[in-house]
C-alpha cells in the first residue's frame, strides 16, 4: 500500500507528468538551468505535498548535474575548488533548510509545507525574474556585445584581506575570504531545499559578490548542484518523502527536453534565452500566487468558500500550462526559424 | 541534415532497451517499489540515490542518441553554451 502522502499515479496525471517534463526540460535546457522552477509546482499543481515535490525534483536533478558538470569540467569552465568549497557549506544549508522543512510539515501539515514553498517560489521569482528581464531589455537594446566586467561590490570583496581565511581559486581567477564563500553556499543550499532550485542565489551570488565570470559561475554551479542535490535528496529519504515514481517521470520527459533545448541555444541570440527566462519566471510566480489563499484556507487562516478554492485551484494550474506552452513554443518556434536562416552561429 | 550512415542506431536501441526495462520494473512492482524506497531504516533512504543514477545515465545517453538519431543538432561553433544545462 502506498503511503497517503503520496498522490496516486493515473493515465492523465503520468501523460501530465511527461510533458511537464519534456518542457521543463526544454526550458531548462535553453536557459541554462536545471528546470526545478517549473517542475516543482508542476507537481503541486498535481496534487503533490510541497516537501514531496521538492524531494523528488531533487531526486531526478543530481545526476543530471554530475553529468553537466563533466561535460563543462572539460571545456575548463567549472572551478573545481570553489564549487566544492561553496558545496561544502551548501550542504549543511540543505541539511538544515530541509529540517526546517520537515519541522513545517509537522507542525503544519501537508498544507503548511506547501504555503511555505509556495510563499518562497513567488518571492524569489518575481525577484530573479523581474532582474533577468530587466537584463533582457538592456541586452536587446545595446545588441549582445557587452563585454564582461566585475562588480563593483565583488571588487570590494576581493579587496577584504582577513588573515587565515584568504583563498585562491584558479579557475574563477579570484582571491576571496572563506568569510564570505561560507554564507554565499549555504544561502543557496538552503534555498535549494526549500524550493529545489539553489542557483538562484549561487550563480549570481558567484558573479556580483564574489567576482567569477559568469560562464564559471553557471558551470561551477552544477558542482555545488550535485552536491546539495545529493544530500538533499539523502536527507528527504530519511524522511521518507522522496515519490522515486514522480523523480522517475519527471527525467523521463526532462531527458529529451533538456537536450533539445540546449541545441535550441545555438539557433537564437543570447538575449532571447533571457527574455524567455524571465517570462516563464514570472508566469509561474502568478501560478504559485494564485493558490497561497487555497492553503492559507485549509489552514484555516483565511476562510475562503470550497468553489472559490477549486477556481483558484484551477487558475493556477491553467496559468502554470500558460507557461509551459509559452515557453515551448517560443523555443521551438526560435529553433525552426533558426534552422531556414544561413548557418552562421550566434555566440556570446 | 545527415544522411543515415552515421546515426547511432544500434547505440540507441541498446540504451533503449535498458531504459525501458529500468521503468517497466518501477511500475510493474509500484507497490513494492514504493514500500522499500520511502523505508526510513538501515540504508534504504540510499536507494533513491542509486535508482537515480541508474535511470539517469542509461536514459540520459538514450535520449542523447534520440536526438542524434533524428539529425538535430547543436550549430556548430555554438555548442559551448549549450553545454549550459542543469546550472540553476
Amino acid at each position: 500500500m502506498i503511503d497517503a502522502q503520496f498522490i496516486e499515479l493515473t493515465a492523465g496525471n503520468v501523460a501530465f507528468l511527461l510533458i511537464v517534463g519534456f518542457i521543463g526540460g526544454l526550458v531548462s535546457g535553453f536557459i541554462g538551468s536545471g528546470g526545478a522552477f517549473v517542475l516543482t509546482p508542476g507537481m503541486m499543481s498535481m496534487g503533490a505535498s510541497g516537501v514531496v515535490a521538492v524531494a523528488s525534483n531533487l531526486c531526478h536533478k543530481f545526476p543530471k548535474a554530475l553529468v553537466g558538470a563533466r561535460k563543462r569540467h572539460r571545456f575548463g569552465q567549472v572551478d573545481v575548488k570553489l564549487g566544492l568549497v561553496m558545496a561544502a557549506s551548501a550542504a549543511a544549508g540543505v541539511w538544515v533548510g530541509a529540517g526546517f522543512m520537515e519541522a513545517v510539515r509537522r507542525n503544519y501539515g501537508e498544507a503548511g509545507s506547501s504555503l511555505y514553498v509556495s510563499v518562497t517560489f513567488v518571492v524569489v521569482l518575481t525577484l530573479v525574474g523581474l532582474f533577468v528581464l530587466r537584463d533582457a531589455l538592456r541586452a536587446m537594446r545595446k545588441g549582445d556585445s557587452e563585454r564582461e566586467e566585475t562588480h563593483r561590490f565583488a571588487r570590494w570583496v576581493q579587496s577584504v584581506e582577513i588573515p587565515g581565511t584568504m583563498m585562491t581559486f584558479p579557475v574563477a581567477k579570484i582571491r576571496v575570504s572563506a568569510l564570505f564563500t561560507l554564507p554565499l553556499g549555504f544561502a543557496t543550499g538552503l534555498l535549494a531545499s526549500t524550493i529545489a532550485v539553489g542557483g538562484f542565489i549561487g550563480v549570481p551570488g558567484m558573479i556580483y559578490l564574489l567576482g567569477a565570470p559568469s560562464l564559471v559561475a553557471s558551470a561551477t554551479e552544477l558542482v555545488i548542484a550535485f552536491v546539495m542535490g545529493l544530500a538533499g535528496t539523502l536527507k528527504y529519504a530519511m524522511g521518507g518523502y522522496v515519490d522515486i515514481r514522480l523523480a522517475m517521470l519527471i527525467l523521463l520527459g526532462s531527458l529529451f527536453g533538456i537536450q533539445l533545448g540546449a541545441i535550441g541555444t545555438t539557433y537564437v541570440r543570447p538575449y532571447m534565452i533571457k527574455l524567455v527566462t524571465a517570462m516563464i519566471m514570472l508566469i509561474v510566480a502568478v501560478s504559485r500566487a494564485l493558490v497561497i489563499p487555497v492553503y492559507l484556507g485549509e489552514l484555516r487562516v483565511l476562510a475562503l468558500a470550497e468553489p472559490v478554492a477549486t477556481l483558484l485551484k484551477g487558475a493556477s494550474f491553467l496559468v502554470m500550462v500558460a507557461a509551459l506552452a509559452v515557453g515551448a513554443i517560443v523555443i521551438v518556434g526560435a529553433m525552426l526559424k533558426g534552422r531556414q536562416l544561413p548557418k552562421e552561429p550566434y555566440t556570446e | 541534415m545527415n544522411d543515415d550512415a552515421g546515426r547511432p542506431w544500434g547505440k540507441l536501441i541498446a540504451t533503449g532497451t535498458v531504459t525501458a526495462i529500468l521503468y517497466s520494473l518501477l511500475f510493474a512492482f509500484e507497490q513494492d517499489v514504493m514500500a522499500t524506497f520511502t523505508r526510513t531504516d538501515g540504508l534504504y533512504p540510499l536507494l533513491p540515490v542509486a535508482a537515480a543514477f541508474a535511470f539517469s545515465f542509461s536514459h540520459g545517453a538514450f535520449t542523447g542518441f534520440f536526438w542524434d538519431a533524428l539529425g538535430v543538432k547543436a550549430r556548430p561553433q555554438a555548442q559551448q553554451r549549450s553545454d549550459g544545462a542543469d546550472a540553476l
